[in-house]
């Protein structure tokens, strides 16, 4: 069973890891060249540590003065939040998502046990969290930060990520679907980033409470703290082993907690395709939304802040004055293109969504109605990119709001707003690209989780690695004019409307002549 | 009368696969006409090329007058369809399902609506996660009896009822017969077919096979008898419609044309019978004697 679940696994965990060492070893590369004199790293630091609002967003700030309590500062927190929704979707996958596939009825009723399918998961999250700790570990050492502290960072990343693999198998026991659960795991998360966040700012009592405050009180290069990695680690076993005797007492496929009914009619609004696949985004679209108006809000909080954070140097000028314009807005504009990026995965999985209504036999029966195709696919295509404008207004109200109060100046809501939902269009290309993928070749429709992840890497890793010019212009997101530092230019986002627009109508003409389903 | 369905030379391949190999198919209007066939003998294939979810790579389909791939959107409205599988959204009621497959065919009746989640005993506030396949099942049935459609395809709709809905569905169809509609069903069921069925195209391998009314393939029903008698039973050899016949001392096995076995067990009964048990032929054991009989027809030829 083990070996199995790895199997299903052996794609998305490299990605994981991969994108977590990016991230990091892209902060802690960038902290060395930013900060070049002891004197710029402290000043850096005094200002971090007397700024309560960035505490409370990012976490305690230990020894900022070194490149490692920087990265430590940075992603320790925020790590832990990925490890934990990595650890998260990866128990969902392998329980509760299998038993509402059936497919658990299947293996059950063979020669496993109740408890197999559940101690397979846990096993696979385990290791994945090791690894993880592992690869952060390497990648810090790597880059020649001390090996204490790389350790205690990559430890307490994957720590959390155990200790929320066992709240996720106790909340997939609980919940009556995967859904629900991630419900569950979502607000234990919020919850834990929220308690932390008062008890930094406070006396740090109620940090205590936090299994995010447990990772960040180990201190990974400030003189390392051991034992709350007991904690995590311990906390995830007990959980799991609770989890364990709760599933004794459950059925399959069936939750603890018993379900509501619902409407016993349709809402007129339902019965369009648009508004069907609304209704079937709109758990995505109201967490995504949620967590880039709060991205935005952290983003907003610091940009004023921006000039005594980061200095005055050589390295800050090619990173951030792109373009003109003030330090501020370039660095308002750099993180909310950051921001877009990863809220572009919306976009992309509420697209190829249009594919799993196929492929679980969902589209048939509409398709055996008089809705035509196209505006079956229309309305997906609708949804996914309304809802990226959505999100990419709520980033921008985030940022908006959080600046204004920052900066004292109203006009400063508008503006950010504005410049967020600029970069829609560059989310609107991979958008595009997706649906072409599910017309044109719809076999193949993991490549469109490809074309995001190279965005990615050429944003991230762009810069560091000083790619060349053709390979950056192959990103969307290079074009879009980098607001509300530069200039507004209209220009390439029409082309991007335009090369979207295109690439839709390829995937609607594929989905035309195609047969459905394609298995 | 056009034909409601007309389908010759229907070939359809995937990949190298050749599930369809020249299907013919004709439905008239206002009959109600089974289709049967083993597993993977291209049934649900033909129903969606039927649908314009798949395309023909050869062959002549004529849909209500229409071309199913082209005129997919116009002649959708006069038909409804049961899938074999039903596969619903999780999170919705199947009150709501019912409606968003009926509004986007163009309209549900309201009172048949209501009607028919009361006779199929189906509650509509649950989510459609919480359902059997059996309820499952009701929810597109119920979606597709309750519009006003000329035409009805329907995928083996009673496989996962219980026989109480079994017989709610058999009497739901009599009701469309009766108003006039033209039925295509897809079924396993003999029984079933056998009840509701004026005219049945058996397909093999995508192949049409037989075609006719019922009473002209009669002779494809058999029944299998094993009795034990107080006194040995003889001249079974002798009656008609006898296949198979094994006599050991007290008991025999044969099988016998349904249209013969009242001859039978009143021949039997002379013996004194202590056990009988009778078993319909299963569709698999009914084609292989089938196609048993025509090469042994074609070895004596």
């Amino acid at each position: 069973m083990i070996r199995f679940a790895l199997r299903r696994e052996r794609v998305r965990v490299p990605i994981y890891l991969l994108v977590m060492f990016a991230l990091l070893a892209s902060t802690a590369a960038q902290s060395e060249s930013l900060y070049a004199t002891q004197a710029q790293r402290d000043e850096y630091a005094a200002t971090v540590t007397g700024n309560p609002g960035l505490i409370a967003l990012v976490g305690p700030a230990y020894r900022l003065t070194t490149v490692g309590g920087d990265t430590a500062w940075q992603w320790g927190g925020i790590g832990a939040i990925v490890a934990a929704l990595m650890s998260m979707f990866i128990v969902a996958r392998h329980t509760r998502g299998e038993e509402q596939s059936g497919r658990s009825e299947l293996l059950r009723a063979n020669v496993l046990g109740r408890r197999a399918s559940a101690a397979a998961a846990l096993a696979v999250v385990t290791a994945v969290n090791v690894l993880l700790a592992a690869v952060v570990a390497l990648s810090l050492i790597a880059l020649g930060q001390p090996a204490a502290g790389s350790i205690a960072l990559g430890a307490s990343l994957g720590g959390a990520g155990l200790l929320f693999a066992g709240v996720a198998i106790v909340a997939m026991q609980v919940a009556q679907s995967t859904g629900g659960a991630s419900a569950i795991v979502g607000a234990v998360l919020g919850g834990s980033y929220l308690l932390r966040a008062a008890g930094d700012v406070g006396d740090g009592t109620l940090s205590w409470l936090s299994p995010i405050g447990w990772a960040q009180s180990m201190r990974p290069f400030a003189d390392e703290r051991w034992w709350p990695l007991l904690l995590l680690v311990g906390g995830g076993a007990a959980l799991s082993a609770a989890a364990l005797a709760l599933l004794d007492r459950r059925d399959d496929g069936a939750g603890l907690i018993a379900p509501r009914p619902g409407p016993a009619r349709a809402s007129a609004a339902l019965t369009h395709p648009l508004g069907l696949a609304a209704r079937l985004l709109r758990g995505a679209l109201i967490g995504w939304a949620t967590g880039l108006f709060l991205a935005g809000v952290s983003v907003g909080l610091t940009g004023q802040d921006v000039e005594r954070l980061l200095g005055d140097s050589a390295e800050v000028d090619k990173l951030y004055n792109q373009a003109g314009g003030s330090l501020v807005d370039n660095y308002l504009a750099v993180s909310l293109s950051s921001m877009a990026l990863i809220g572009t995965a919306f976009a992309v999985q509420a697209m190829l969504r249009m594919r799993s209504e196929e492929t679980a036999g969902r589209a048939e029966p509409l398709l055996a109605t008089a809705l035509a195709r196209p505006a079956w696919a229309a309305g997906h295509l609708a949804a996914a990119a309304g809802g990226a404008v959505l999100i990419l207004g709520a980033l921008g109200l985030g940022a908006g709001i959080a600046d204004a109060v920052a900066s004292d100046d109203a006009g400063r809501v508008p503006l950010l707003v504005g410049s967020a939902l600029a970069l829609a269009p560059a989310a609107w290309v991979l958008t595009g690209v997706a649906i072409a993928l599910v017309g044109l070749a719809p076999r193949a429709t993991a490549a469109a989780w490809g074309a995001l992840g190279a965005c990615f890497l050429v944003l991230y890793l762009g810069p560091l690695l000083s790619l060349p010019d053709w390979v950056m212009d192959l990103s969307p997101f290079t074009h879009v004019p980098l607001l509300p530092a530069a200039a507004f230019d209209a220009v390439p986002l029409l082309a991007l409307t335009a090369i979207a627009a295109a690439l839709a109508a390829a995937g609607l003409a594929g989905l035309r002549r195609r047969d459905i389903p394609v298995t | 009368m056009a034909d409601a369905i007309s389908v010759s030379g229907l070939v359809k391949s995937f990949g190298s696969v050749r599930a369809l190999d020249g299907l013919d198919l004709n439905v008239a209007d206002g009959e109600v006409h089974g289709f049967l066939g083993p597993n993977g003998a291209g049934k649900s294939t033909t129903i969606r090329v039927l649908l314009g979810l798949l395309r023909a790579d050869a062959g002549d389909v004529r849909l209500l007058d229409g071309d199913p791939w082209s005129d997919a959107v116009t002649l959708h409205r006069r038909l409804a369809y049961v899938p074999g599988d039903v596969n619903l959204w999780p999170n919705l009621t199947g009150g709501e399902a019912i409606d968003l497959l009926g509004r986007l065919r163009g309209g549900l009746v309201e009172r048949r609506r209501a009607e028919l989640l009361e006779r199929f005993q189906l509650d509509p506030t649950k989510k459609a996660r919480t359902y059997s396949k059996g309820n499952r099942q009701k929810v597109a049935l119920v979606a597709a009896l309750s519009s006003d459609v000329e035409l009805l395809i329907l995928d083996e709709p009673t496989s996962g009822l219980d026989p109480l809905m079994e017989e709610v569905f058999r009497e739901c169809i009599e009701e469309e017969r009766r108003e006039g509609r033209t039925v295509l069903l897809s079924s396993h069921i003999l029984a079933e077919v056998e009840a509701l069925c004026d005219r049945v195209t058996i397909i093999r391998a995508g192949r049409t096979v037989e075609s006719g009314s019922l009473s002209g393939l009669r002779h494809l029903t058999r029944t299998s008898i094993a009795v034990e008698t107080v006194e040995p039973a003889g001249d079974l050899a002798t009656l008609a419609g006898i296949h198979d016949l094994r006599v050991t001392d007290h008991r025999a096995t044969f099988d016998v044309d349904t249209t013969h076995l009242d001859e039978a067990v009143r021949h039997l009964t002379r013996f004194g019978i202590r056990s009988l048990t009778s078993q319909p032929p299963t569709l698999e054991e009914l084609f292989l004697r089938h196609y048993g009989d025509e090469i042994e027809h074609e070895a004596a030829a």
